[in-house]
């Protein structure tokens, strides 16, 4: 994996960067992979991580009794969230921790911006946080005159570009070196046309140290926080959460109420998973715990539910916020990998997006559940067994029942159903069809309303259907058996009649 | 023992010999077999595509034609996945469902596991790509997925195996789903299409043959593809070659390729 792309796990849910309407994410995927040679390479790079997931796994005998554990430890976390996490705010407080409750997205940026002013702020370092993206805080600061400078490398080079990050975990797997190499020209003042990784990383690292050191406030995500404990746990390949709260007094850190965990002693069995499945490290780089403000130094946890409640009372979806944002299930899922995390329009893309982006906004969301061959790689990849694509499937029902499935589909699965409920019908529909498809010219068939056919010839018509062959074969057997006919009993068939051979 | 054989909707009307293979593996086995006639389908179209309503009356229909017999057995993983997973939310509760699901079986998980069938004779001298279907590996357990860090045994290619002279290639990515999805496959044609692209393509690097797999729609889209692209593998669902048929000609010059790769 080229350097750019920084391979710590992340944080925090969920949709969206900007109120454009429905997400039609076939149309953003076909244009994804028009681009044939993109999509190979990005399926290609996110797949090269899915191998070193499968060996990180396999070099622990214990992997499948870590998912159990972490999926009990989280299913009993959700069902007891209001107790864990007023342990935390307790805990928390009594290490000096200030704690904020925000309801929704705009609540959580006011609170931050209130904290801020308070300080005088001008200028902050952030150590990514999807949490924030989901907020948008970044926006919302900027109108109110901060500068806030995602200090990821990956995520720094979409803020550079204007872009949403494209990948919970790697924020510009999107981008090719020389799409850096480009964006840092332009930004950065590094030479032209270079795409050397050190170079490259280097000048970044040299524009983020300035901004490190000029900060007033560091804003971080939450990996884990222990109720226990009352502190917080920050992963990250590249330190940039512990140089961003080291020099400036006001450490901020958002977290969505579910990455609340029990113990300090649940956390080892999260962390041994977290790195593992995201990138296949043994561990990240930096596990940072914040227990507390330093010294003469102000720390905030502002806890943000924006839909998590909701989603906690439903029976279906709540097995959803056990997701610890490892991001195994995109990097497995072969429609993520093919169509860019971009064409799912939500701030958390793939197989866990597509359930969380609905939640919160089902209209805008409503293809993504769609965007699923349900083939549940990412069921078995989850390290906290989520059942992703039974869910998936779940959401599919909720939409139909919304509407907003499209009619045209919601009509022809009825009248299919009609057919198929009578058998005579359904042979009648199906002789009709191996008789004309047959006849038709090539260019009534293959046309542009036939999405079946741009690429894929259609399947042979054969002349019978099996219901057919069946009552030919039995009448055959039957006549066979007759006694006064034919030849005699020695020479008929010892065994079933071979068909024809495909 | 009666067996009710369970032929998925497009099989019936598109592959017929599937169906007549699975038909004939199962008299091999000395089953008495029956095609219940009112048969249609399973429902998953429509319920794959949310429209639930409409998939429940054929769960009933399914029920109503499947009920009598002590086995229920079908060539098709994904469908009876449908009936093991999703039918459940139309019969809460209900024993006769519940006992017709506990005997409703993929053909080739029905015979290692209900018949115990160790290994099959046969002779199949070619090079053989098994593409597992998604259904029938992660919802059936037919194998153990790539992602699961357990043990299980590979039914379908344990029954494979068993035949003289068959080779099974190895590919670079053992089980990645094919593109096909049900409704996927139009609804979003593009990334369909590459998936199953990519699928080709791994299987041409490791020499397949033969595709096969023991669902026809995951087959019935890449050989779609593949007579698009002009090649010459030649596809076979898994009962066809358990049946002992001969390999489809494909065009005109591919015996001769397929002569070429065959196993020694
Ligand atoms: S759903 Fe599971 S695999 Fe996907 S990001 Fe969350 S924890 Fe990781």
């Amino acid at each position: 994996m080229s350097p750019q792309h920084d391979t710590s796990p992340q944080h925090d849910t969920s949709p969206q960067h900007d109120t454009s309407p429905r997400q039609d994410h076939a149309r953003a995927a076909s244009a994804f992979v028009a681009n044939r040679g993109r999509a190979t390479w990005h399926d290609q790079s996110l797949w090269f991580i899915r191998e070193k997931r499968d060996r990180a796994a396999a070099s622990l005998p214990e992997w499948e009794t870590l998912r159990e554990r972490a999926s009990q430890i989280k299913a009993h976390t959700v069902a007891k969230l209001a107790h864990y996490l007023e342990e935390f705010e307790a805990n928390a407080q009594r290490l000096g921790v200030k704690v904020h409750w925000a309801a929704n997205a705009e609540e959580h940026n006011r609170i931050v911006l209130g904290i801020l002013q308070q300080h005088g702020v001008r200028k902050v370092v952030k150590s990514k946080s999807m949490l924030t993206e989901e907020c948008h805080l970044n926006p919302y600061l900027e109108r109110h005159g901060l500068e806030v400078v995602d200090t990821d490398l990956g995520e720094r080079i979409v803020q550079l570009r204007q872009e949403p990050p494209s990948h919970i975990v790697l924020p510009a797997i999107h981008l090719k070196k020389q799409d850096v190499g480009d964006t840092f020209h332009q930004h950065l003042g590094t030479k032209a046309g270079a795409d050397d990784p050190q170079y490259l990383t280097e000048s970044a690292r040299g524009h983020l140290r300035e901004k490190f050191m000029a900060a007033d406030a560091g804003i971080t995500g939450v990996n884990f926080a222990i109720a226990e404990t009352g502190g917080v746990v920050v992963c990250t390949n590249e330190g940039n959460a512990d140089l961003g709260v080291a020099l400036p007094k006001l450490h901020i850190a958002c977290m969505g109420i579910e990455k609340i965990i029990p113990r300090a002693a649940d956390l080892g069995v999260f962390v041994r998973l977290l790195a593992r499945s995201a990138t296949g490290q043994p561990i990240t780089t930096y596990t940072s715990h914040f227990h507390g403000p330093r010294p003469g130094c102000e720390m905030h946890v502002v806890l943000v539910d924006n839909g998590r409640s909701q989603i906690r009372s439903s029976d279906e979806f709540r097995r959803s916020l056990a997701c610890i944002r490892c991001g195994a299930c995109m990097n497995t899922c072969p429609v993520y990998r093919r169509s860019g995390g971009h064409s799912y329009g939500s701030t958390v893309p793939g197989p866990i997006g597509s359930i969380l982006s609905p939640a919160m906004d089902a209209e805008k969301h409503s293809t993504l559940p769609f965007a699923c061959s349900l083939c549940g790689s990412c069921t078995d990849v989850c390290p906290v067994k989520i059942d992703l694509h039974h869910q998936l499937f779940t959401w599919r029902r909720e939409l139909a029942l919304k509407k907003l499935v499209p009619a045209t589909k919601r009509l022809s699965m009825k009248l299919l159903s009609f057919v198929l409920q009578r058998s005579w019908l359904f042979a009648l529909g199906g002789k009709l069809m191996r008789r004309l498809v047959p006849k038709l010219p090539r260019a009534l068939l293959y046309n542009r309303f036939n999405a079946w056919g741009r690429q894929r010839e259609l399947p042979p018509m054969p002349p019978q259907s099996f219901r057919e062959l069946y009552v030919i074969r039995k009448r055959d057997a039957a006549s066979a058996r007759e006694p006064a006919r034919a030849a005699p009993p020695a020479e008929l068939p010892s065994k079933p009649s071979q068909g024809d051979a495909a | 023992m009666k067996v009710g054989l369970f032929v998925p909707c497009y099989i019936d009307q598109l592959y017929p010999d599937v169906a007549l293979a699975t038909l004939e593996v199962l008299e091999r086995r000395g089953l008495q077999v029956e095609f219940p006639p009112g048969q249609t389908c399973c429902g998953q179209p429509m319920a794959n595509t949310g429209c639930t309503e409409a998939a429940r009356p054929l769960a009933e229909h399914f029920l109503r034609h499947f009920a009598p017999y002590d086995y229920v057995v079908c060539p098709s993983g994904s469908c009876v996945s449908m009936v093991r997973h999703h039918y459940d939310e139309y019969f809460p509760g209900d024993t006769a469902f519940a006992s017709l699901k506990a005997r409703t079986f993929e053909l080739c998980e029905f015979l290692t596991d209900v018949l115990k069938v160790d290994t099959w004779t046969g002779r199949f001298p070619y090079k053989v790509g098994l593409h597992q279907s998604c259904h029938g590996l992660r919802e059936l357990h037919l194998g153990k997925p790539s992602e699961l860090m357990n043990e299980a045994p590979n039914k379908v290619r344990q029954l494979l195996a068993g035949l003289e002279g068959l080779e099974l290639v190895s590919l670079a990515r053992p089980d990645e789903c094919c593109g096909f999805g049900g409704t996927f496959a139009v609804a979003e044609e593009a990334v369909s299409c590459m998936m199953g692209q990519d699928r080709i393509a791994d299987h041409n690097q490791a020499g397949t043959a033969v595709l096969t797999a023991a669902d026809m729609s995951c087959l019935m889209h890449l050989e779609g593809i593949l007579r698009r692209q002009g090649q010459t593998i030649a596809v076979m669902h898994v009962a066809q070659i358990l049946a002992g048929r001969p390999v489809p000609q494909i065009v005109a010059g591919a015996s001769a390729l397929v002569q070429l790769r065959r196993a020694s």
